[in-house]
C-alpha cells in the first residue's frame, strides 16, 4: 500500500490573512497539579489515576496543534506535579520568569489561592480545572481567574433539579467529616432551598467501624429516620459512601457522591460527539477520561480557542477575548460553552452518571432562565459577589 | 430492461424484489444507515415501508452511491473500513483501505477517487476505488468530518470539527492549499450545483456559513431562530441544494427541525418539525421529496417538497445517521 502524507506547510503562505504572520507563534502554558493525601478510607477504592488533569492538558495541546499547524501556531505544555504546597509557588514562580504566563491548575482551593496571587502580580492568567470549592465562585473573589470545572454548587444544584423533575423531594443527607464533605452537604442544602426539596435529616458518619463486613448491619439503622424519597451522600473521597446504596432502611435511590452522581465528565458521556474525544483520550492515555482531565482539556482548548481567533499570546488580550461574547468553545456537552462573566466559570451541562450509563443531563427542560438555562446550575448573577477582572 | 425478475411470476417477483433481488425500476428506494445497529434500512419510496434490514460493519456511518448507483460505499466507521455493497442483491462486494474511523466521504466525479474523512485520525484519505488503493493521506485539523469534492473535481473539501476549518484539497496534486475558518464545530459542506459556491454548517456555532470557491471567503452567515427554541439547541448538520437552485435545506439536529432556505436570497422561508435529532437527508430522484434521518427517535420522516410539509415518519434502526435514494 502506497501511502503518501503531506503535511502542507507551505499553505500559510497563500493564505492572504497570514501573508503578514511570517513567523510562528508560540503559546506556552504550564500545568501544575497537587495532590495532597486524602487519608485512608475504609472502601478499597480503586485509585484515582497519579496522571490525573495532566494527560486532559496534554490531549488539549495536540488539538491545539492540529489546529495551529494550519495558523503557524504553535503550543507547548509544561507540566509538574507538585510534592509538598511549598513546591506549587517555587514552581510557578520558576515559569513565570521564563515567561509562562498561560497557568491551568488542579490545586486546592488554598494553593490555588496563593498561585493566583503570584500570576496577578505578572500579569499571567490561571484556570482552575482542580477546586469545586463554591466561596471562590461567590465571596472569594478571584482576579485573572476561570474555572473550567464545575463548582460544588453546579453538581449539587443538576442533582436538585433532577430530584425536583422526578419528584423526589425529601432527602436524608448522610456526610462524612472530612471539610470537602461537610462543603458538598453545604452545597446540598444551598441547591435543596434553590430546588424546593425538603431536607427531612442531615445525619454524619462517624463510625469506626469495618464497613466490608457490617455494611449490612450498620446502615439500615443509620438511615432509620422518617421517610425519604431519596438518599444524598457527601462523602468525597468515597469512605463510607460506596456502603449506602442497598443498605438504606427503606429502599430509596441514592445519590450524590455515590450511587448516581453529578459529574464534569464521564466515560459514559458518549452524545454530540464525545465519542470522539473518549476515543482520542484513551488512544493517548489507555485510560478513561475523568472530571480533571475534562477541566484541564478544556482550559487549553479555551486558550486555543482564544488564540485561533486573535492570533496573541498575550494573557490579557486571550483572557479578554476568551470573556467577551465572541468567545464560544465547543465542549462536547451538546451546546455552545462560555464564561460566566461574573465568577468567571465556565458554563456547561452537568452529566448524571452511574458506572455504566448516563441517566440525565441537566439544564432540564422547564426549569427556566432569562438569560440561559445554564445559569440555573451554580452561583447565578445575583448570587455571586464577583466580577471577572484582570490585572497586570 | 432485461432481469431475473421477468422470468418469474408477477407474485413471486413482488415478494422476492424487496428482500432478495435488486428493487423494480418504478419504485424508488432508500438506504438509510442505522449507527447504533450497525445495520441498512432499506425503504420502499412507493409503499413507504422498511422491505428489509441488512446487517453491514459496525458503526455505519456515510453512505454514497457509485455514479450509475449500482454500488453504495458505506462508511463502518468501528470497523475502519469502507465496504462496498452491490446493489443487485445488497452483498458486501470489497472493503476499502479506508483508514481509521471513517465518517464522511465523498465521490470525486471520475466515480474512481473516495475523499473519505478519518476523525479519529486527522486524516483524509484518498482511496482508488477501482485498484483499492491508498493514492494519498493528507494531515488535515482535528475530527474531520464534513467531505465534498466539487462539481468540476477540482476541489476536495474537509470540514475539521475540532479546529473549526474547512480545508481546500487539491485533487490533482493532493496538497492542502488553503484554509477557511468558520465556526464552531463544522459538520458538513454541500456544494451548489455550478460550483462556485458552497455552504458550510457549523453544529454548535449554530450556523451556515456561504463560501464563495474562487475567493475562499466567507460571503454569507445565516442564523437560525425558531420559537420557543433556545438558540443553543439550533445546531445546523446536514445541507441540501435543490439543483433548480431554489432551496437549500439545512437539518438543525436537536431542535428537531429543517430549515427551509431561499437559496438566492438566503432567506429563510419556513422551519419544518420532523422526528428527533435531525441530522442527514437526501432528495428523490425528481427532488419532489425529501427524506431525513432523526437519530433519537429512530425513524425517518419525509418531506414533499411541493407542499413544504412532513407528509410520514417511518420507523427505521437505532439512530439513523446517512440517507440515499435510489431511482
Amino acid at each position: 500500500m502506497k501511502i503518501i502524507r503531506k503535511t502542507a506547510l507551505i499553505l500559510a503562505i497563500l493564505l492572504p490573512a497570514l501573508a503578514q504572520a511570517s513567523e510562528t507563534l508560540t503559546i506556552r502554558i504550564g500545568f501544575i497539579a497537587y495532590h495532597p493525601d486524602q487519608g485512608p478510607v475504609l472502601s478499597n477504592l480503586i485509585p484515582e489515576p497519579k496522571d490525573r488533569g495532566f494527560k486532559g492538558a496534554e490531549l488539549g495541546i495536540k488539538d491545539n496543534n492540529t489546529t495551529g499547524r494550519f495558523l503557524k501556531q504553535k503550543f507547548n505544555l509544561a507540566s509538574e506535579l507538585a510534592e509538598s504546597p511549598e513546591q506549587v509557588s517555587s514552581i510557578a514562580q520558576g515559569w513565570l520568569d521564563q515567561g509562562i504566563k498561560l497557568l491551568v491548575a488542579d490545586l486546592p482551593a488554598t494553593q490555588l489561592t496563593q498561585l493566583v496571587d503570584l500570576a496577578t502580580k505578572h500579569g499571567a492568567a490561571v484556570f482552575n480545572a482542580g477546586s469545586y470549592a463554591n466561596e471562590l465562585r461567590s465571596k472569594q473573589c478571584l482576579k485573572n481567574t476561570l474555572h473550567t470545572l464545575p463548582s460544588r454548587a453546579m453538581l449539587t444544584d443538576a442533582l436538585a433539579q433532577w430530584a425536583n423533575a422526578k419528584r423526589l423531594s425529601d432527602w436524608l443527607i448522610i456526610r462524612g467529616d472530612t471539610p470537602e464533605d461537610i462543603a458538598y452537604a453545604d452545597s446540598l442544602k444551598r441547591s435543596s432551598k434553590r430546588f424546593g426539596i425538603n431536607v427531612i435529616e442531615e445525619k454524619t458518619w462517624d463510625f469506626d467501624t469495618d464497613l466490608r463486613r457490617t455494611a449490612q448491619k450498620e446502615l439500615p439503622l443509620f438511615t432509620q429516620t422518617a421517610e425519604y424519597d431519596l438518599v444524598v451522600v457527601a462523602d468525597e473521597r468515597g469512605d463510607f459512601g460506596e456502603y449506602v446504596q442497598y443498605n438504606t432502611w427503606y429502599p430509596r435511590p441514592v445519590a450524590g457522591t455515590q450511587g448516581l452522581t453529578p459529574v464534569a465528565w464521564h466515560r459514559v458521556v458518549e452524545q454530540w460527539g464525545a465519542a470522539q474525544l473518549q476515543s482520542r483520550f484513551e488512544k493517548l492515555s489507555s485510560r478513561w477520561m475523568n472530571d480533571k482531565d475534562y477541566a484541564a482539556w478544556a482550559a487549553v482548548r479555551s486558550i486555543g480557542e482564544a488564540v485561533t481567533q486573535t492570533r496573541s499570546d498575550s494573557p490579557e488580550e486571550l483572557f479578554s477575548f476568551i470573556t467577551s461574547d465572541k468567545f464560544q468553545l465547543a465542549g462536547f456537552k451538546g451546546r455552545k460553552l462560555n464564561y460566566r462573566l461574573w465568577s468567571g466559570q465556565l458554563r456547561q451541562p452537568i452529566p448524571m452518571v452511574h458506572p455504566k450509563s448516563l441517566v440525565s443531563q441537566p439544564p432540564l427542560e422547564g426549569f427556566l432562565h432569562p438569560v440561559t438555562e445554564l445559569d440555573t446550575l451554580g452561583f447565578d448573577k445575583p448570587e455571586s459577589q464577583c466580577q471577572v477582572s484582570f490585572s497586570n | 430492461m432485461k432481469t431475473v425478475k421477468s422470468t418469474l411470476k408477477p407474485l413471486a417477483a413482488a415478494v422476492l424484489s424487496g428482500a432478495l433481488l435488486s428493487t423494480p425500476a418504478w419504485a424508488e428506494t432508500a438506504y438509510v444507515s442505522n449507527e447504533k445497529d450497525d445495520t441498512l434500512s432499506i425503504i420502499d419510496l412507493d409503499t413507504m415501508e422498511v422491505t428489509a434490514t441488512l446487517d453491514v460493519g459496525e458503526r455505519p456511518r456515510g453512505i454514497i452511491f457509485n455514479r450509475d448507483r449500482t454500488k453504495l460505499y458505506i462508511c463502518a466507521s468501528d470497523s475502519d473500513t469502507v465496504q462496498i455493497m452491490d446493489l443487485k442483491d445488497h452483498t458486501i462486494i470489497g472493503e476499502l483501505p479506508s483508514g481509521e474511523d471513517p465518517e464522511q466521504f465523498a465521490l470525486h466525479p471520475d466515480d474512481r477517487r473516495l475523499y473519505i474523512a478519518n476523525e479519529d485520525d486527522a486524516l483524509v484519505t484518498v482511496v482508488d476505488t477501482v485498484t483499492f488503493e491508498v493514492l494519498a493521506q493528507v494531515d488535515v485539523g482535528v475530527e474531520p468530518e464534513g467531505m465534498a469534492v466539487s462539481p468540476d473535481g477540482k476541489w476536495a473539501l474537509s470540514t475539521s470539527e475540532t479546529t473549526n476549518m474547512v480545508h481546500w484539497i487539491d485533487t490533482e496534486t493532493h496538497e492542502l492549499v488553503d484554509n477557511t475558518l468558520v465556526d464552531q464545530r463544522p459538520r458538513h459542506v454541500e456544494f451548489n450545483q455550478q460550483g462556485d459556491i458552497v455552504w458550510v454548517s457549523a453544529e454548535i456555532g449554530g450556523t451556515v456559513s456561504v463560501i464563495d470557491v474562487d475567493s475562499r471567503q466567507i460571503t454569507r452567515k445565516l442564523t437560525f431562530n425558531i420559537k420557543g427554541i433556545h438558540p443553543d439547541k439550533v445546531q445546523p448538520v446536514g445541507v441540501k441544494l435543490t439543483d433548480d437552485g431554489r432551496y437549500a435545506f439545512v437539518a438543525l439536529g436537536p431542535a428537531n427541525h429543517i430549515a427551509v432556505v431561499d437559496a438566492k436570497t438566503y432567506e429563510v422561508l419556513d422551519y419544518l418539525l420532523v422526528g428527533r435529532r435531525v441530522w442527514h437527508m437526501d432528495f428523490n430522484s425528481d427532488q419532489s421529496m425529501l427524506l431525513t434521518t432523526n437519530g433519537i427517535s429512530g425513524d425517518v420522516s419525509v418531506i414533499d417538497i411541493d407542499d413544504m410539509k412532513v407528509i410520514k415518519s417511518i420507523k427505521v434502526g437505532r439512530y439513523p445517521w446517512g440517507v440515499r435514494i435510489k431511482p
